[in-house]
């Protein structure tokens, strides 16, 4: 029941801040901060009672919405469904921190804030394929508004662009539901059920590219992935925290939870293509990232070198695979939050600038050293420093792929290299001065929201490379549902 | 719980110096030498303790834990490790170099070099080898000269390669034998057991199992050989060197390149034993190379820290080279042992040597006022005597003259090495012979000839420096005396990794 608070804190905290009256609008980042703790503290809670009793029955809802159709309200709270739900969460705390000196219109924002929180939550706990999908449209919305109101550099054009992407990928992950649920025997959109359904494989060979590239676009595949760096540097700086913290990884969720167990031989047959696709979005991320000048962009282009790591592993399909995939999104999740906290508030606020050549001139590491030192921490994590959240993603990720494509391991190393490169790179000009020259002028030092934020991210970044072992039991519990049996039992 | 303690002190420390705004310059620096003789006291209680061990399991079901051991041979390191760092420190607060940040840095790298030379298991001794590349990066980009922002982004791209490729070996390893735990490696690779893991496990390559352990063997020697550096691997190395600050540049030199000799030894040279006949040739004429290209290109050197560092190349070739003909040979175990117990020694006494030597240099450079030319210097003796007799003595120990620590070790590598690998070792002592050449031309040409104007005001040293000079000076005379005061510490070691390497059928 814990884990429906979720769900619940933020639905409710998107409508307290709509009622708000106009007069205490700054109440609404109150608001939004107890809205998201409540949920923050509610899945960190369920992950702690799911751990000390992994045996016990998942805590799931099932009732009937609409009968017609065999339409449920299905909601479950296994391992995996928890981790990501502590994700979103912790990453919705430091985004309303980081939001929090909004001047304008703050209760649409944090509204439209809340909502998509809310539909991650649900797309996170849903069990029914339709559910799912409805909480997945969702989050397009306040998406779009959030990008198109609040945004920055090229708004317009890159709101209508992700809104565009988002709604085509909407419309490919519909076309693979409904093939399924027709071929299914249109009674049932239960994931569970659906996945236990045999379909000839002549179908899931064309249905499952269908249903996962639907999904992975969301996920910032190559060659799918131009929304992602457009659509990150025009979003205001929670939106961008949002967008590659969680909202990707409601793309490779799918991919994971829907995709791949409804159609496990399509998957069979199609995987050495999403793994090629899958290395060449880590190796084209890292070098479009080395050759940016805006530091958003960088970022942005990292998300999706980073985002690859995680299709790997689901192409692996392997145990291990898939685990570092998960790994892998909340690994990524934190550390993206935090790369775009520094670069796109902290750092924007006070210099008003992004392009590295000029903030080479504003001799951040004396200026800013708080941002500096966070900032240096946050490369560190970005290019998997041993220590780090990624490095344990990205070693159970390759790992997995050992047995599956031997070959496409070092090109992955080719890709980590590149990454070390472009994450210095951008600290080197971002926040070294040129010559070593002590001239600056002070700017105005982190806040205590910034400062908290920034501390939560990290902390969580570091527990989670220096011991592991939590979470993988909390993924693990996840993958040992029956769900994935049919690809997992592979040899 | 003591080792745990070497680990957290230095990092507590760090965050502790970091968190306090508005301490002054003068009060950190007494602050952070205070920090840093904790950890000097902590190994000393270590070397009393008779197992010290600590472990914490990291990702159980893959057999993967943060363990950690000390033995005889790493509490050595350890020793050299907390010392250097303390010597460092003090030089820094002498040469006025350095804040708060830099101290903490110095703190967190000191902190790491602990791990790397106790971790018994790839995972925590990965975690501590590439952790140490953060402040050594900033250490250099930050409080570094005119060309540290290129050479110090040099260094970490390499080194970052370098030990990706390393990962992905012991990743192969993994994957195929399922653990990557140091000893149990080691014990299959005894049992000659490791090359059919990995063939049966990579059937589908088609590759044979010696071929697949060959490729993770040179995957995982590429990341040491940056780190050390082996030629031709060596080329972030002299502006690095030249550009740090004198206090990163002993911590450097003094600590960092050992930590390649130490895994060369300790680690790849156990684990990838099966392979080895193949591959010491190879190694063999690598470590030729360092020998002599880090010579000749010390004697074509104007600048004096370019030639320490390249003397640094020419000195740690020799380590290799006794490694390399460890592993050719296969039958010979007492001079092999006289190998193995000289790479210890030259790696421990190389690193107070060259800690010394820079030390000197970062004097003479504070002193002239940022020039340290060749030809900048003349005639100091007059004027600075008793510098020119302890920099002389470390000039010498350096050379490798008998009764100083420098002989020791390089004598019981080439008394081993003639052995194994007769032509190499003959080929090597012209090194020696050059080594030579340099370091007295280095020593005519700032301590003898005619004095220039500009330093005919030069005060000899104070009595702050000639504190920072004892401890160094006594611990290169007193092992050149007696050897056998480090021999003691290692020589169990010794016989344990000969038996890992030579298994009696």
């Amino acid at each position: 029941m814990t884990a429906a608070w979720t769900l619940i804190s933020a639905f409710v905290g998107a409508l307290l801040v709509l009622l708000l009256p106009a007069r205490s609008a700054g109440l609404s980042r109150v608001i939004a901060l107890v809205a998201s703790l409540v949920g923050a503290v509610a899945a960190g809670a369920a992950c702690w009672a799911r751990l000390q009793h992994p045996s016990a029955a998942v805590w799931s809802l099932d009732r009937a919405w609409i009968p017609s159709l065999g339409v449920r309200f299905h909601l479950a709270a296994d391992g995996l469904s928890l981790t990501l739900l502590l994700l979103t969460g912790i990453v919705a705390v430091a985004g309303v921190l980081f939001s929090w000196n909004v001047e304008e219109r703050p209760r649409a924002f944090f509204a439209f804030f809340l909502t998509i929180i809310g539909g991650v939550f649900g797309v996170f706990l849903s069990r029914d394929a339709f559910l799912l999908f409805a909480f997945y449209e969702i989050v397009i919305l306040p998406k779009y508004m959030l990008i198109s109101i609040w945004g920055s550099t090229n708004r317009e054009y890159g709101a209508m662009k992700l809104t565009m992407y988002s709604i085509g990928s909407s419309a490919l992950v519909l076309v693979g539901l409904l093939v399924a649920y027709a071929a299914s025997g249109g009674t049932s959109f239960d994931i569970a059920h659906l996945a236990a359904t045999s379909y000839p494989a002549s179908l899931q060979a064309w249905a499952f590219p269908i249903l996962f590239v639907g999904f992975a676009v969301l996920a910032g595949m190559w060659p799918f992935h131009t929304w992602a760096p457009t659509g990150h540097v025009a979003a205001p700086t929670a939106a961008s925290m949002l967008l590659a913290g969680v909202v990707m990884k409601l793309g490779a969720f799918g991919a994971l939870c829907v995709a791949m167990p409804l159609f496990p031989q399509g998957f069979e047959l199609w995987k050495p293509v999403i793994a090629g696709l899958a290395v060449v979005g880590v190796v084209y991320g890292a070098l479009a990232a080395l050759a940016q000048r805006d530091l958003k962009f960088v970022i942005g282009y990292s998300s999706v070198s980073h985002m690859g790591f995680v299709l790997l592993g689901l192409a692996a399909g392997t145990h291990w695979g898939l685990r570092g995939a998960v790994l892998q999104m909340i690994s990524h999740g934190v550390i993206a939050g935090l790369l775009f906290g520094i670069a796109g508030r902290v750092v924007y606020e006070r210099t008003h600038t992004r392009d590295m050549m000029e903030l080479q001139g504003f001799n951040l590491r004396r200026a800013l050293p708080g941002a500096a030192i966070a900032f240096t921490l946050a490369t560190a994590a970005s290019m998997g420093v041993p220590g780090f959240s990624g490095f344990v993603a990205e070693i159970s990720v390759v790992i997995g792929l050992w047995p599956q494509f031997p070959w496409l391991v070092p090109l992955i190393g080719i890709g980590i290299i590149i990454t070390g490169a472009f994450s210095l790179r951008a600290l080197h000009k971002a926040f070294f001065p040129a010559a070593n020259s002590s001239a600056f002028t002070a700017l105005p030092p982190l806040t205590w929201p910034e400062f908290s934020a920034i501390t939560l991210l990290l902390v969580v970044s570091l527990a989670i490379g220096i011991y592991p072992q939590p979470w993988m039991a909390l993924i693990d519990d996840g993958l040992r549902s029956p769900v994935f049996h049919s690809i997992l039992s592979k040899p | 719980m003591l080792l745990l303690s070497l680990y957290l002190f230095p990092l507590l420390a760090a965050i502790l110096l970091g968190i306090r705004p508005g301490m002054d310059r003068g009060f950190a620096s007494r602050f952070v030498t205070l920090l840093a003789v904790v950890p000097v006291v902590i190994v000393a209680a270590i070397g009393f303790q008779t197992d010290a061990s600590w472990s914490l399991p990291w990702l159980p079901d893959a057999g993967m834990n943060l363990a950690f051991h000390v033995d005889g041979t790493s509490w050595l390191f350890l020793l050299l490790t907390v010392l250097i760092t303390l010597f460092a420190v003090a030089v820094s607060v002498s040469l006025k170099i350095g804040d708060r940040a830099y101290f903490a840095l110095i703190l967190v790298m000191e902190s790491m070099l602990c791990g790397v030379f106790t971790a018994t298991h790839f995972i925590p001794w990965f975690l501590c080898w590439e952790m140490t590349l953060i402040p050594a990066y900033l250490l250099i980009r930050l409080w570094g000269g005119k060309g540290a922002p290129r050479a110090a982004l040099r260094f970490f791209v390499i080194t970052l390669a370098g030990g990706v490729c390393m990962l992905l070996g012991f990743l192969v390893l993994q994957w195929s034998v399922g653990t990557m735990d140091f000893a149990e490696l080691s014990q299959l690779a005894a049992k000659r057991e490791l090359a059919a893991c990995l063939a049966k496990s990579f059937d589908a390559t088609g590759l044979g199992g010696h071929t697949l352990l060959t490729v993770a063997a040179v995957a995982v020697f590429l990341g040491l050989a940056v780190k050390i550096p082996v030629v031709p691997f060596h080329a972030w190395l002299p502006a690095v060197y030249a550009e740090a600050p004198t206090p990163v540049t002993v911590l450097l030199t003094g600590i960092l390149s050992k930590m390649g000799v130490y895994a060369l030894l300790r680690i790849f040279l156990p684990i990838f034993s099966e392979v080895m006949p193949g591959f010491a040739p190879w190694l063999t004429a690598l470590a030729v190379a360092t020998v002599l290209l880090g010579a000749f290109a010390a004697l074509a050197q104007k600048d004096l820290k370019r030639i320490l560092a390249y003397s640094s190349v020419n000195h740690l070739g020799y380590c290799v080279l006794a490694v390399a003909a460890v592993a050719a040979s296969r039958t010979d175990r007492e001079e092999a042992a006289s190998a193995v117990s000289g790479v210890v020694l030259q790696a421990i006494n190389h690193g107070i040597i060259a800690s010394v030597l820079f030390f000197s240099v970062g004097i003479l450079e504070s002193r002239s006022g940022g020039s340290r030319g060749l030809d900048d210097f003349g005639g100091l003796r007059a004027r600075m005597p008793v510098f020119a007799g302890l920099m002389g003595l470390a000039l010498f120990a350096s050379l490798g003259l008998p009764g100083l620590s420098g002989f020791v070790g390089e004598f019981l590598i080439f008394n081993g090495v003639f052995g194994l690998v007769p032509w190499s070792a003959a080929i090597c002592v012209t090194g020696l012979l050059l080594s030579a050449v340099f370091l007295l031309r280095m020593n005519r040409k700032v301590f003898q000839g005619p004095l220039p104007f500009a330093m005919a005001k030069w005060s000899d040293l104070t009595l702050g420096e000639r504190c920072l000079f004892v401890p160094g000076i006594a611990l290169i005379v007193v092992p050149g005396l007696w050897p056998q005061a480090l021999l003691q510490f290692t020589n169990a070691d010794t016989i344990r990794l000969l038996e890992l390497l030579r298994p009696i059928p």
